[in-house]
């Protein structure tokens, strides 16, 4: 039963709203991230010059997405020790809310801001990162709030371990950035040690680059069906795993 | 219960039954063979030092809580298998519960209202809680006793029969307190039942109908404040300022004196049982003595609590 989830959700991003430093974290810092870029970079970007390592160039969009995403789970984290430090999801509980709804509600209110923060990355860019080469803007959205749903459910994994509000925020930060080291962003997969491989194909950023990259540069969605399933099974799982050991006090 | 003998009384149904309850954390026995009930339109409290056991009573019948054994019912239903139905029915406030630190008061008790399926009118209730002019006011800026009143209210929005209040008054100042106090009388003028925790033994004797002590997860007795005084602590003391010089003598002849102290004109006079007083009046009375000041000293729940369990409620 949904009860409340609208309500909820609306006022957990009215709630939002007022405080302005997690609002530039949130949403100001990965614009500003890929406007610099753009600037300093300027038209070699477009070119995809051979002194422009290839992050910076064909995969600006996926580096920015992905700082965005890390910044949503992140935020989630945090706002979930914070709540449940606060006692505030114990009385919360102590409502007929169904735990589900309280955690959706969250979900989708940062699924909004990651919206919102994708949209005016791409418009801010605009200037720097022509967007005219048929890049499937609609699919390439769908793809990173997927892969964003899949992320929380991580994110929810480590808000359900995490023992305090002060530990949320660096935890978090050690699971998430090396993830981004072995993603194949950076570096392609195929060209890492054997073992750092295995623990890459472990990870669902790995299979969330693959997608994000995939459908920006044209690729249908049937040409990415294990990353999909992939994702899929790591979020069914983590999901399964933190309702089993998630603390509410 | 729907047929009864002409001439009987009936014992109405208890709000909440609580048979030999108990719950362990680890090997730490939070509440130990816990039993009470508690009747319609009372206030019953359930007092104790901090981590004597209240809370997890409290939570046990609630619902957020399981018990490991015993059995509870609470308006006739069982609070783990139909704790959704029974949300719509009860009232709660937790202790140290804090709210989300930018959410406004109205939008709470909004919040709160669309949860449930007959809510009462929320911009009445902030009213009649006295947090009219802090509508728009977010939680982190309420004082102390106005994000207490808010918890009231969140705890009336449906109407409920039953209200739970955890350690209601802790951290607030004197008249705070007695506001809430007030409030807390009122809900029970509304005919709801209120079954509360406190560990201030002043707030149980003015505020409860009948307490239960209880003591290392305990129950140690129950009963109104003044029987519960009567029970344990019978002993009076009158104290008198008094010129006449006998007047020592006189009052040691009362079988129900123990002992009479005299410290210059003024006379501590100790003794067991209701009628001390009366005796010791009827005394000064009968040997027409000129009394400057007279003033008894009853022993409180805090005294109750002391020779119960052998410590201080405080320490």
């Amino acid at each position: 039963m949904l009860r409340g989830l609208w309500k909820l959700t609306w006022l957990e991003i009215k709630i939002f709203m007022r405080e302005p430093l997690g609002v530039i974290g949130t949403v100001g810092l990965p614009v500003f991230i890929f406007v610099v870029f753009g600037r300093v970079l300027g038209s070699p970007l477009r070119r995809a010059s051979p002194g422009v390592p290839r992050v910076l160039s064909a995969d600006l969009p996926i580096l920015a997405s992905f700082v965005i995403t890390t910044s949503t789970v992140l935020s989630l984290v945090a706002i979930i020790a914070i709540y449940r430090e606060g006692g505030i999801l114990r009385r919360l509980r102590a409502t007929p809310l169904r735990p589900y709804t309280i955690l959706t509600a969250h979900v989708l209110a940062k699924l909004l801001f990651t919206a919102v923060t994708l949209a005016a990355t791409l418009l801010a860019g605009r200037r720097y990162y022509s967007l005219d080469a048929g890049v499937p803007l609609v699919s390439f959205a769908l793809a990173l709030l997927f892969t964003t749903v899949c992320l929380l459910s991580l994110g929810f994994l480590i808000a359900s371990i995490v023992p305090t509000a002060r530990f949320a925020q660096p935890i978090g930060t050690l699971f998430l950035y090396p993830m981004l080291g072995v993603s194949g962003l950076f570096v392609p997969v195929a060209s890492l040690p054997p073992v750092l491989q295995a623990v890459a194909h472990a990870l669902p950023l790995t299979y969330a680059v693959s997608l994000l990259r995939g459908i920006w540069h044209g690729d249908g969605w049937s040409a990415h069906i294990g990353d999909v399933a992939a994702l899929t099974v790591m979020f069914l799982l983590f999901t399964a795993v933190s309702a089993k050991v998630f603390r509410w006090e | 219960m729907t047929e009864c003998p002409a001439g009987t009384t009936v014992t109405p149904q208890p709000v909440i039954h609580a048979a030999a309850i108990r719950k362990t954390y680890g090997r730490t026995v939070a509440v130990d063979e816990v039993s009470f009930d508690v009747q319609p339109g009372e206030i019953f409290g359930l007092i104790g030092p901090n981590g004597a056991g209240k809370t997890t009573t409290m939570e046990c019948v609630g619902g957020l809580r399981v018990p490991d054994r015993g059995l509870i019912s609470v308006l006739g239903l069982d609070p783990r298998r139909d704790v959704y139905a029974l949300q719509e029915r009860i009232g709660v406030q937790l202790q140290e519960a804090q709210l989300q630190k930018r959410i406004k008061v109205r939008e709470a008790v909004g919040l709160w209202a669309s949860l449930y399926r007959k809510p009462v009118d929320g911009d009445r209730l902030i009213e009649q809680l006295g947090l009219g002019d802090k509508r728009n006011a977010w939680f982190m800026t309420l004082s102390g006793g106005q994000k207490q009143r808010l918890f009231i209210a969140l705890a009336l929005i449906n109407d409920p029969e039953l209200v739970f209040l955890d350690e209601l008054t802790t951290g607030l100042d004197p008249q705070a307190r007695r506001a809430i106090w007030e409030l807390v009388r009122g809900i029970r003028q509304r005919g709801k039942t209120v079954f509360l925790t406190t560990h201030l033994m002043e707030e149980a004797e003015r505020l409860c109908d009948r307490v239960a002590i209880i003591d290392h997860g305990r129950l140690v007795d129950i009963g109104t404040p003044a029987e519960l005084v009567r029970r344990h602590c019978p002993e009076r003391t009158v104290i008198m300022v008094c010129e006449d010089a006998a007047a020592g003598e006189r009052f040691r002849a009362i079988p129900q004196v123990q002992s009479v102290t005299i410290e210059g004109l003024q006379l501590t006079i100790r003794g067991v049982g209701s009628d001390l007083v009366t005796h010791v009046i009827q005394c000064v009375a009968e040997h027409r003595m000129r009394v400057n000041d007279f003033r008894t000293e009853l022993p409180t729940l805090e005294d109750v609590f002391l020779k119960l369990t052998g410590h201080m409620i405080r320490d």
